[in-house]
């Protein structure tokens, strides 16, 4: 007989090693499925692994890597910082999508004027947007003892309209021809968010995904709020002992957090996308989700992770397009990375061992 | 009957046993001394084969003893009794025998020889009543009848009477007699002197691992045997050099809601404190010492003008602003709420003393500092541990505690109060413990203790006031109190442990 054994000491290898076995896990379960599904396993793991990088269309999806994983660094940076504490934001995509939105209602209020300042407005009212509607469950939780993570996640839905709203009414291009969607950010210089250094894919966003694994990486190791919410998640009546008012932190996760996705939907919005469409929202808010424990919660670990995770998006249409995969071979993916990966995690708290017969 | 010859036993990082040989002769009640983490638990876990030796050899009945598992162990004669009771509290006593039994007879001879064996050992119970209805004592005594139906030649016993009344404890000690004079073999672990003293033939005495005497303990006084196990004689506590000094605390009208459904209401407590005086704050757990606890730390904040310190209201302010203005405090759990288990020394010290010690400016982690106020409370209370990086729940119970305890003491707190202080904790490091409280109050600060431990209270207190349903009695001074006036202050509060060290 086996059995789980907690482990007194987690060894530190074992924290690296995990993400690496559940990729491998993920590759493995994966191409079985494909074989099942009658395609070449090897062929179909090599499409979205290594052709995207190396392949010989190499050179149209590897800007692509950094355009995808922007977001999802920049908005796993976030959400990684509350779930140290246990503060649980699952609404990453409203908030990506109310950011896209006050971001792109700034643009358009000073349509067409021209200036330095209509860029740095938007970044931030983006942020502020996306701070606001993570304020929401933080508030109410605050307030009434609801649960962030039901809340923050029905506010996904409730933002998925309002995006609609807003690209069928209020933010419809009047030079549209009638067509639903604003008007393209990409062809309004002082609004647009364009790739920094040609053929790299780099935009603001990247940047902002850089500073973000920077500025997380320094609030979690080296200030005393990222010590209190490391305390707050290991010993909650600790860190309450300690000074903590819980309350407090729920308010700055919930909106740091939201401030980033909102950041995230701005940087979007104002580049690759171009337009507040009903479709505004992609499920980068949700794939942070898992980029974060992919990342072990860590700012580098989440830089990482959001590059793999951007690799399985890129490797993912490409193999839709070159062998036919159907569409949902990424969402299969990115759901075995994240099972495999909780699997694992196992690992780390439990060890196996025969039974003893007691 | 059984003996041990160079037995060893390594964790990761511990020696748990080094060459420990000793032996126990029929109808011998044999002591097991040790402090805690002195090897007593591993040593017995290897006889009852929970654990195999690294080293060295055992003999029972002059048989080779190597048991793979406990069933095999049981097999060769050896049984115990486990702190820890294992039983079903939906089931009855005869049906939780049955369970541990690996060829149960039929229920009602079971039954039979229940009753008889209860009779013949006079431990009464009754074998169709449930665990549910049963007290402490009473589960104890199914777990012993479960041993002695298997006939055992060695009993092993971790510490039984940490559940037991003195009642109790007396009626184990006579079974035990006349087990012994059966000829049954018995190993008896604790750390409790004054039991061992009256009623063990012999004792072995285990520190760091090691066997380092063996002795008659009727022979040697409770203050040799506390030695032997602590190494080096004890220091007597010192409670001179100390003088009232003005009014530090003043606590009045403090009353505040249940925090919990299994919380307590205060209820106008009312208190001074001086500066250079301890306050015991005597009453059974759960009659709202966290609750008070709470209250002085700023974890729980109450009406305005009820807690003042040195004239200041501090009622209305968090467990830091406190902390600043020199209101310490130590909460009972040391894992979980005095400190985070899984953070480090170093960072369980940044956990109160960042203002006070200047280890956070401008909210940024001075970590160097932080390790080094580590490092000086390590050294100055002998905490024993690799170094300020190990983590918290790493330590032994008197090692963390001597930590929590130290972290706040050598911030020079105006006023300290402490919850259950020793609770759990070696006799070694509960005296370092008190002491530290007793120097802190000599040089002029105020210090609350609050402790279930009766001779602890009054060992330290000068005042004593008991806390009893979340009310707070006028203190007493301590000089002269007797046990029999303090159970009259305790109104009718059960279960008071009057504890021997």
């Amino acid at each position: 007989m086996i059995r789980l054994v907690p482990r007194t000491e987690t060894p530190a290898l074992l924290q690296v090693v995990t993400p690496v076995l559940a990729v491998l896990a993920t590759m493995l379960a994966g191409g079985l499925l494909f074989a099942v599904m009658g395609y070449d396993p090897v062929a179909a793991i090599k499409t979205i692994f290594w052709d995207p990088l190396f392949g010989p269309a190499a050179s149209y999806s590897r800007p692509q890597l950094l355009v995808k994983a922007a977001p999802l660094i920049l908005i796993a940076s976030g959400l990684a910082v509350g779930f140290r504490a246990g503060i649980w934001n699952i609404g990453a995509e409203g908030q990506y999508i109310i950011g896209a939105i006050t971001g792109a209602a700034v643009a358009l209020t000073a349509y067409p004027a021209a200036g330095m300042w209509i860029f740095p407005a938007m970044v931030i009212a983006g942020a502020a947007g996306g701070w606001a509607w993570g304020m929401i469950p933080a508030l109410l939780r605050n307030w009434f003892g609801a649960s962030e993570i039901l809340v923050s996640l029905m506010l996904v839905y409730v933002a998925q309209r309002i995006a609609a709203w807003m690209a069928f009414g209020p933010m419809k291009n009047p030079e549209g021809f009638g067509f639903p969607g604003s008007r393209n950010l990409q062809q309004y210089p002082a609004a647009a968010n364009p790739e920094l250094i040609p053929g790299t894919g780099a935009h603001w966003g990247v940047v902002a995904a850089v500073l973000a694994v920077l500025a997380t990486w320094f609030l979690m190791s080296r200030h005393i709020r990222g010590f209190h919410i490391r305390a707050a998640g290991a010993a909650p009546r600790a860190a309450r002992f300690a000074g903590v008012k819980p309350e407090t932190l729920v308010a700055f996760c919930l909106g740091l957090s939201g401030a980033l996705a909102g950041m995230a939907g701005l940087f979007e919005v104002a580049g690759p996308a171009g337009q507040i469409t009903d479709k505004v929202g992609v499920g980068y808010g949700f794939t942070a989700i898992i980029v974060a424990f992919l990342g072990r919660l860590h700012p580098v670990g989440i830089l990482l992770a959001g590059l793999l995770l951007a690799l399985t998006y890129i490797g993912g249409e490409l193999a839709q397009l070159t062998m036919n995969l159907p569409a949902a071979t990424v969402q299969v993916f990115q759901g075995m990375l994240l099972f495999f990966l909780l699997g694992f995690d196992l690992l780390t708290r439990y060890r196996i061992a025969r039974r003893i017969t007691a | 009957m059984f003996r041990a010859q160079g037995i060893g036993k390594s964790y990761p990082g511990v020696r748990a046993n080094d060459d420990v040989s000793f032996w126990v002769a029929p109808g011998e009640i044999h002591a097991l001394l040790g402090e805690n983490g002195a090897g007593k638990s591993t040593l017995v876990k290897m006889i009852y084969g929970l654990v195999r030796p690294d080293d060295g050899q055992m003999t029972l009945n002059g048989q080779p003893h190597q048991p793979a598992d406990p069933r095999a162990a049981r097999a060769a004669g050896v049984a115990m009794v486990f702190q820890h009771f294992s039983l079903f509290d939906a089931l009855t006593v005869a049906e939780n025998i049955a369970l541990g039994m690996e060829n149960p007879p039929p229920r009602r001879e079971l039954s039979a020889r229940i009753a008889q064996v209860s009779r013949d050992f006079g431990l009464p119970l009754n074998p169709a009543r449930r665990i549910v209805t049963l007290s402490a004592g009473e589960r104890q005594r199914v777990e012993i009848i479960r041993c002695l139906l298997q006939n055992p030649r060695l009993l092993i016993m971790d510490e039984p009477t940490s559940v037991l009344t003195p009642q109790e404890a007396e009626l184990l000690f006579a079974t035990l007699r006349t087990l012994a004079d059966r000829g049954t073999a018995i190993l008896y672990i604790s750390h409790k002197l004054d039991e061992i003293r009256t009623h063990c033939d012999r004792a072995t005495i285990l520190r760091h691992g090691r066997v380092v005497d063996s002795c008659d303990p009727r022979a040697h006084s409770a203050r040799d045997l506390a030695a032997m196990m602590v190494g080096g004689a004890m220091r007597p506590i010192d409670r001179s050099g100390r003088r009232a000094g003005e009014v530090l605390l003043q606590v009045g009208a403090l009353s505040q809601p249940a925090p919990s459904a299994e919380g307590t209401a205060l209820k106008s407590v009312a208190l001074t404190l001086r500066a250079g005086e301890i306050l015991g704050i005597g009453g059974v757990a759960g009659n709202g010492q966290d609750e008070l606890l709470a209250a002085l730390s700023g974890e729980a904040r109450s009406a305005p003008g009820t807690i003042l310190l040195g004239g200041a209201d501090l009622s209305r302010l968090g467990p830091e602003a406190r902390r600043r203005a020199g209101l310490l405090a130590a909460p009972e759990d040391r894992l979980g709420h005095a400190a985070v288990p899984d953070f480090s020394l170093a960072e369980n010290a940044l956990l109160t003393a960042g203002a006070r010690k200047g280890l956070v400016r401008k909210g940024l982690i001075d970590r160097p500092a932080a390790r080094a106020f580590a490092e000086s409370v390590i050294r100055a209370f002998d905490v024993r541990t690799p170094g300020p990086g190990t983590a918290a729940r790493a330590l032994s119970g008197g090692n963390l505690q001597k930590f929590v305890i130290g972290r706040e003491v050598i911030q020079a707190p105006r006023v300290l109060a402490v919850n259950q202080p020793t609770w759990g904790v070696d006799a070694g490091a509960a005296a370092a413990v008190r002491q530290s409280l007793l120097d802190l109050a000599r040089s002029g600060a105020g210090v609350i203790v609050i402790s279930q431990d009766l001779d602890e209270l009054l060992e330290l207190s000068d005042r004593f006031c008991a806390l009893n349903e979340g009310r707070l009695s006028d203190p007493v001074p301590t000089e002269g109190l007797t046990l029999d006036r303090i159970g009259l202050m305790l109104g009718g509060a059960h279960g008071m442990e009057v504890a021997h060290p």
